[in-house]
């Protein structure tokens, strides 16, 4: 079985290696302005686009680390406004399952997953929704207990995101006073995501719900424009689906789709309201042939 | 379930080490500075050129009463009881204020300016909501502070405080009463000891004046410029640097100075420069029987222009002929190879849109929910004279200097926008995507290049040893029109040429009203 990401309860076996490319898309015609749901004729549709190259490595059966970097276009399809593209950020993760548990058919293990993210170029920061990442350098650090029944399964987790404060391109700014400065306080992010499903042996599907709050930060005010040290909020629920091919288990692909959900108990707070899909093909194999197990 | 708990208690551990690891707090440039120590007092600002004061001794002030009077004595204490329980707080209000008055009150108006420079959002029939000054808190909030209205309101504000500094001095000579620490010197003293003399106390006609001024600019912020008076003048008392007859004269002071400059605005004829739909009709009709391209607002929907008859408006160093004299030729014709050939270099640019061209255009854009261009000169300028050691009747003097040049500058440029509705490279060339939002306005001549140009001239004489790159910074502000992609050459070049003309007469100004 093949590990994917730093957000599930699957774990890669010692010396085994996946690497593989993830393409995404996502777009939005409606955000929140604060809580306040609307359009904006100006921009239309707001697109982004993803390549992602990630990999995953099984130091032990219980630690792995993964390292993943993105080229990210933007794109508005009304306005004047010029989309962006370029690399984006490098991530590198360790995810450590430290306790596992049988009790019959059922499983429990903890995970504990640290995770760090910077920018791997100098993107411009301060032209939201176009820029292609908030440029801040992340400390993550996420818990995350895993259940399984058969091959059925449940995770949770929860992270708590650190961000580096940012340098814009301006040397003053507005947020809910003025700043002489081209430093942006940060604030930080607080996630939970939940995930059950079906974790077979060749498919792995999953319905996701993941919550993000960041800690701090302010509205955008009426009619303005987004700033980085807004306090984003939203709820994404999904599919995730994974196939390992049987003709040739080294081989799987991935995919999904997402949606940000509105409504007044689910509704976002100064971002999108999007909605994206992303499709991947990942190639595993043992460093060392002897390490291989039937699984 | 121990390993459990060791599990949830190391998770929980990481989560609040991650959050407590040292403070993210953000300082600003100006944030800590020491009091103000002026390299000369400029006893004799009494004598400088007012503005619109017919002279400095126009407005009475009362002599004071004696230092050895029982009154003036009770004031002394007062200073003394407040200084015996000083708080943290109150010395950090000290320290704000003693770095000076006028730098913390421009860093108020651009505040106010920023906050305020939103866009209407529109109706739902697609018109747009126009702010109104008699209901300012209802949306949209009065003011809309665009490009336009900034250095007009800075304008006003600055000018008006400069007369009732000058008119300050005028009385501090007059009367001579000296600083409440020269009298007690038991007095614990937080500004820097000068001879000035303290009565009417200059910080406070500053208030009174931006009070008074922003009444009118900012009718929605008075909760906040009040709190902001009051914080000031406590901080005066507390320092040690006034008693709080000083004060009272001096706002009332300030005030009744700020009053000429209140009815003036009122009859600049600013407040008729929105227009109406027959005028912005006549406009384009008057464009297109030149037989050119004219210009229309490539907002959906389609937002009447700003400020059309802004060119209209009373300039502050010059006369209305000289104003439309300063005019300059008209742009490329719209159909001519010319206007071709600059679109295609904008479109050049923009399909070259390099980080640095980002960098260029980002640092100078000065767009929607910021001070503007002329708020960004002024930071320029409040940076700069940080350094120099002005007195704080120089420092007036050449905010004033500075913000009416600027006014000048939008007064000409807007009046050029207007009189030629020259369409945007966008709107010639829809390919055009631009790196910053494209102002609501015809294109010929850029402001930025006009204010920038107007700016670093005006600048450039007052700090002269930074000349060269006051003209490299208007260089690269009036540049980054073009590589944002949303003016051409003609606008930013014709522009900068026009500023620097405005910024002469600020020059002359400067050199005939007895500073220097």
């Amino acid at each position: 079985m093949h590990a994917q990401t730093d957000i599930d309860g699957i774990m890669m076996n010692k010396n085994q290696i996946c690497i593989g490319p993830t393409y995404s898309h996502s777009a939005w015609d409606e955000y929140w302005e604060g809580k306040l749901k609307r359009n904006n004729l100006n921009l239309g549709t707001v697109s982004t686009q993803s390549m992602m190259i990630g990999a995953n490595y099984g130091i032990t059966d219980d630690l792995n680390i993964m390292a993943m970097g993105n080229y990210v276009w933007t794109k508005a399809s009304a306005g004047t406004l010029h989309g962006v593209n370029g690399v984006q950020d490098l991530s590198v993760f360790a995810k450590w399952k430290a306790y596992k548990k049988k009790f019959g058919k059922s499983k429990l293990s903890l995970i504990a997953i640290g995770g760090f993210s910077t920018p791997l170029s100098n993107y411009v920061i301060d032209y939201l929704p176009l820029s292609i990442g908030m440029g801040s350098s992340v400390l993550m650090g996420r818990g995350m207990i895993d259940y399984t029944y058969k091959r059925w399964s449940a995770t949770i987790s929860g992270t708590y995101s650190r961000r580096s404060n940012i340098d814009i391109d301006r040397t003053a700014y507005y947020s809910e006073q003025g700043m002489i400065t081209k430093e942006v306080e940060m604030p930080d992010v607080l996630s939970f995501n939940f995930r059950a499903g079906y974790r077979g042996r060749y498919l792995i599907a999953e319905a996701v719900l993941n919550v993000m709050n960041t800690q701090g930060g302010y509205d955008i005010t009426r009619n303005n424009m987004p700033f980085p040290s807004n306090d984003m909020d939203a709820t994404t629920a999904g599919v995730n689906l994974k196939y390992t091919f049987k003709f040739h288990t080294n081989l799987a692909v991935v995919g999904g789709v997402t949606h940000t959900l509105g409504g007044d108990f689910f509704g976002g707070r100064n971002v999108g309201q999007a909605t994206g899909y992303n499709a991947g093909i990942f190639y595993a194999f043992y460093l060392n042939k002897k390490d291989k197990k039937q699984n | 379930m121990k390993k459990v708990f060791l599990f949830l208690t190391g998770v929980i551990g990481v989560v609040i080490l991650l959050q407590v690891s040292c403070s993210k707090a953000v300082a600003g440039r100006t944030d800590n500075l020491p009091p103000l120590a002026s390299s000369d007092i400029d006893a004799n600002a009494g004598d400088w050129k007012p503005v619109l004061l017919t002279s400095a001794s126009e407005i009475a002030v009362s002599a004071p009463v004696a230092t050895t009077t029982p009154d003036y004595i009770a004031q002394v204490n007062e200073i003394k009881t407040w200084q015996a329980n000083i708080t943290a707080d109150e010395k950090r209000i000290i320290d704000y204020w003693g770095a000076g008055a006028i730098l913390r009150w421009n860093e108020i108006m651009r505040d106010l300016v920023a906050k305020h420079n939103l866009p209407p959002y529109q109706n739902d029939d697609g018109t747009y909501p126009v702010p109104s000054a008699s209901n300012p808190l209802a949306y949209p909030q009065f003011p809309f502070a665009n490009p336009p209205f900034a250095p007009r309101a800075y304008a006003y504000i600055s000018a008006a405080q400069y007369d009732a500094v000058v008119a300050a001095y005028y009385y501090k000579r007059l009367y001579n009463r000296s600083a409440p620490f020269k009298v007690d010197s038991s007095i614990k003293v937080y500004v820097t000891k000068t001879d000035l003399p303290s009565y009417p106390s200059e910080d406070a006609a500053i208030i009174g004046a931006a009070v008074e001024t922003m009444k009118l600019l900012f009718p929605g912020d008075q909760d906040y410029i009040q709190q902001k008076a009051e914080e000031h003048k406590r901080a005066r008392i507390l320092s040690g640097a006034n008693v709080r007859s000083d004060l009272e004269a001096g706002e009332a002071l300030g005030k009744a100075v700020a009053q000429k400059f209140v009815a003036r605005a009122r009859t600049d004829r600013a407040g008729a420069a929105g227009g109406n739909q027959a005028i912005w009709t006549q406009m384009e009709n008057d464009a297109i029987a030149r037989g050119e391209t004219p210009w229309y607002s490539l907002e959906l929907p389609k937002r009447p222009p700003m400020l059309p008859l802004f060119g209209k408006v009373k300039t502050f160093l010059f006369d209305s002929l000289t104003a439309v004299s300063l005019r300059p030729g008209p742009p490329p014709s719209t159909s001519s190879k010319n206007m071709e050939d600059e679109t295609k270099e904008i479109y050049g640019y923009v399909k070259n849109d390099t980080r640095e061209n980002y960098r260029i255009v980002h640092f100078w854009a000065d767009g929607v929910a910021t001070y503007t261009p002329p708020g960004h000169w002024n930071a320029i300028a409040a940076e700069d004279f940080i350094t120099k050691n002005f007195s704080e009747a120089r420092w007036a003097r050449n905010m004033a200097l500075l913000n009416m040049t600027l006014m000048d500058a939008a007064i000409v440029c807007w009046d050029t926008k207007y009189f030629y509705f020259n369409p945007r490279p966008t709107q010639l060339d829809p390919k055009i995507k631009t790196l910053t939002g494209i102002p609501n306005f015809p294109a010929y001549i850029s402001g930025h290049s006009t204010f920038s140009g107007a700016a670093a001239t005006i600048l450039s004489h007052i700090v002269p040893d930074k000349a060269t790159q006051y003209a490299a910074m208007a260089q690269e502000a009036s540049l980054s029109r073009m590589l944002a992609g949303i003016h051409y050459r003609s606008d930013c070049e014709i522009g900068l040429q026009v500023g620097n003309s405005i910024g002469n007469y600020a020059v002359q100004r400067a050199q005939t009203d007895g500073a220097e």
